[in-house]
């Protein structure tokens, strides 16, 4: 993968989605007094040129948060305001000269099997009134950008998944929006898919200062991709940080098991049975805190033995992060010693219970 | 009994016969025509107005379904004579060919709406959203997602249509538009003129396997999946 550099939303002003106590609720068959809340007052604030994620499982919400930036869903409750304006309030076609302003790519990739790959990504000029030169001309220049130039005259069926996304955010991006919307793009790719196309969406967040806001249920996608992110559980954010911050102090459950889906906890139940309570600890340790002599020091300074469990790296918005569980034994006030000495020196210490 | 001066082994002639395919031609193809226009709007609007659609609107897809209904329900021979008055006032004569493609096309239309909104209903909804997400209008998401993306199967369902609107023609001699189905009843059953029969029912055929081979090609054509 490519070196990644967060991008620097500068003076950019364009490309803000502000959502303000929204609730979203949906009327249930036959118990019209029982609506299913789908959101319950989600409040977040994405800054412009910003790659934000939101993460939760399926029935989180996730899906009618993003349908709300370009007004596919209403609002039951509250504003979602995109650059100034109330998506919420619009109708008709100030509802569509608002929805020209997003871009959006899709889990299924949603392209048209009857038309070439370049009349694909011409779609949105073409409605727009735009010739049909003009906009094919437009389509083959954005479709070099995303690589896929030499596929212009393909049909959508004969492309590969990753092919097909790329298609897609080719036909997002034909219009130059200031925001584009991926709901679960990389869901149904494999890893190495996935990969790419998250680079891709990367250069386009760093070369064209695009916000973009993320869907997923794949932190392995919020970890390398997004700058901030909310964890959403039940329609509400339980959650809400850097990616960096909430991958080394996640507070809720939630938000725990997905990062545990990235960062495994890394010991057998059995041997955590076996070892676990007093002197089992993991730590987490980022960028030079990875290099320093922890262990050599808690024998020789500390005096206490020191036993390695696990240990394993991996990286996070350009930050190494590293994990480690050790088994430290001693005396008791040593024990105590050696904790205080782990954390002056590692950015998390924590008891693994048993 | 066979003899020197009796007519040959049938009455038919072969101008009897090329006037009747004429008649069955000209009534399955006005109708058609006529019919798939009418059937498409129909078929647009039952799709586009149905609970859920982009133009969701109760009264007039229940109205449509309704009045959809009631013409399906008619057997083609009484919805013929009992729209006389109406055929009537549309063409001027109630006999003839034309007197019959009025009640072949009220006929097919409504068949053709319901092939055409399903048709219509199998693009998948992901499509939709897209069309949507990029703000194109009702009109938009219907001409330029809906109609390509169903083509295929649009074309396979006015092929079903042709041969509905085929069997129907047969029952068109009751107002005296002629075409191969009165000649079957007419020379075949009537007369005991058994060539009629087989030579009729042999034109049948050879016309349903020829409309549906043309709609497969045709539709394989279309479909690029």
């Amino acid at each position: 993968m490519s070196a990644r550099t967060g991008a620097t939303p500068g003076d950019r002003t364009e490309g803000r989605i502000v959502f303000d106590q929204v609730t979203k609720t949906f009327p249930r068959q036959g118990k019209r007094d029982e609506p299913t809340s789908a959101l319950r007052g989600v409040s977040l604030d994405v800054a412009p040129g910003t790659i934000f994620g939101v993460i939760g499982y399926s029935g989180a919400g996730k899906s009618t948060l993003i349908r709300m930036v370009n007004g596919i869903e209403r609002p039951t409750a509250g504003h979602v305001v995109v650059d100034g304006v109330d998506v919420g309030a619009l109708r008709g076609s100030a509802l569509r000269t608002a929805q020209k302003r997003t871009g959006m790519i899709f889990q299924q990739f949603n392209l048209l099997e009857t038309v070439r790959v370049r009349d694909n990504v011409a779609m949105p000029l073409r409605l727009d009134g735009v010739g049909a030169r003009t906009a094919r001309a437009r389509a083959e220049e954005v479709l070099d950008f995303v690589g896929l130039g030499a596929k212009a005259g393909s049909f959508a069926g004969e492309l590969s998944g990753g092919q097909k996304q790329r298609v897609g955010i080719a036909r997002a991006l034909v219009r130059n929006p200031r925001i584009l919307l991926s709901d679960e793009a990389t869901s149904a790719l494999d890893p190495t898919t996935t990969a790419q196309i998250i680079d891709l969406l990367r250069s386009i967040n760093t070369e064209y200062g695009t916000t973009i806001l993320v869907v997923t249920h794949e932190m392995d996608v919020i970890k390398d991709l997004a700058h901030e992110v909310a964890v959403m559980a039940d329609g509400e954010i339980v959650e809400q940080g850097t990616v960096l911050d909430t991958f080394l102090h996640p507070r809720s459950p939630v938000t725990r098991d997905f990062v545990t889906t990235v960062v495994p906890q890394g010991l057998p139940d059995r041997v955590v049975e076996h070892l676990g309570g007093d002197g089992l600890w993991r730590l987490l340790l980022v960028d030079d805190e990875v290099t320093q002599p922890l262990l050599s020091g808690l024998i020789t300074e500390i005096g206490v033995s020191v036993n390695m469990l696990h240990a394993d790296m991996t990286e996070i918005q350009d930050h190494t992060v590293g994990q480690m569980i050790i088994k430290v034994t001693g005396p008791e006030e040593r024990v105590a010693a050696a904790r205080a000495y782990l954390e002056q020196r590692v950015v998390h210490v924590e008891e693994v219970a048993r | 009994m066979i003899t020197a001066t009796t007519p040959p082994w049938t009455l038919i002639t072969p101008e009897l016969f090329l006037k009747a395919l004429g008649e069955t031609l000209q009534m399955l193809g006005v109708s058609l025509v006529l019919g798939s226009i009418l059937g498409v709007l129909i078929g647009a609007v039952l799709a586009l107005t149905r609970a859920g659609g982009v133009l969701e609107n109760r009264p007039i897809s229940l109205g449509l379904a309704v009045v959809v209904n009631l013409i399906r329900s008619l057997p083609f021979i009484i919805l013929l004579v009992a729209i006389l008055p109406f055929t009537r006032l549309l063409v001027g004569t109630s006999i003839g060919v034309w007197a019959a493609i009025v009640p072949l096309t009220v006929m097919i239309a409504p068949y053709i709406g319901r092939l055409v909104e399903n048709s219509l209903l199998e693009v998948p909804r992901g499509v939709i959203e897209a069309a949507r997400a990029m703000g194109a209008s009702p009109l938009q998401i219907f001409w330029r997602f809906m109609l390509p993306e169903a083509r295929g199967s649009l074309i396979l369902a006015v092929t079903i249509a042709s041969v509905g609107l085929l069997d129907a023609t047969a029952m068109a001699g009751t107002v005296g538009a002629g075409g191969i189905g009165d000649l079957a009843l007419s020379y075949g059953y009537q007369r005991y003129d058994g060539f009629a029969m087989v030579i009729t029912v042999v034109t049948l055929i050879v016309l349903v396997q020829g409309i549906q081979l043309l709609g497969t090609i045709v539709a394989r054509r279309f479909r690029r999946r």
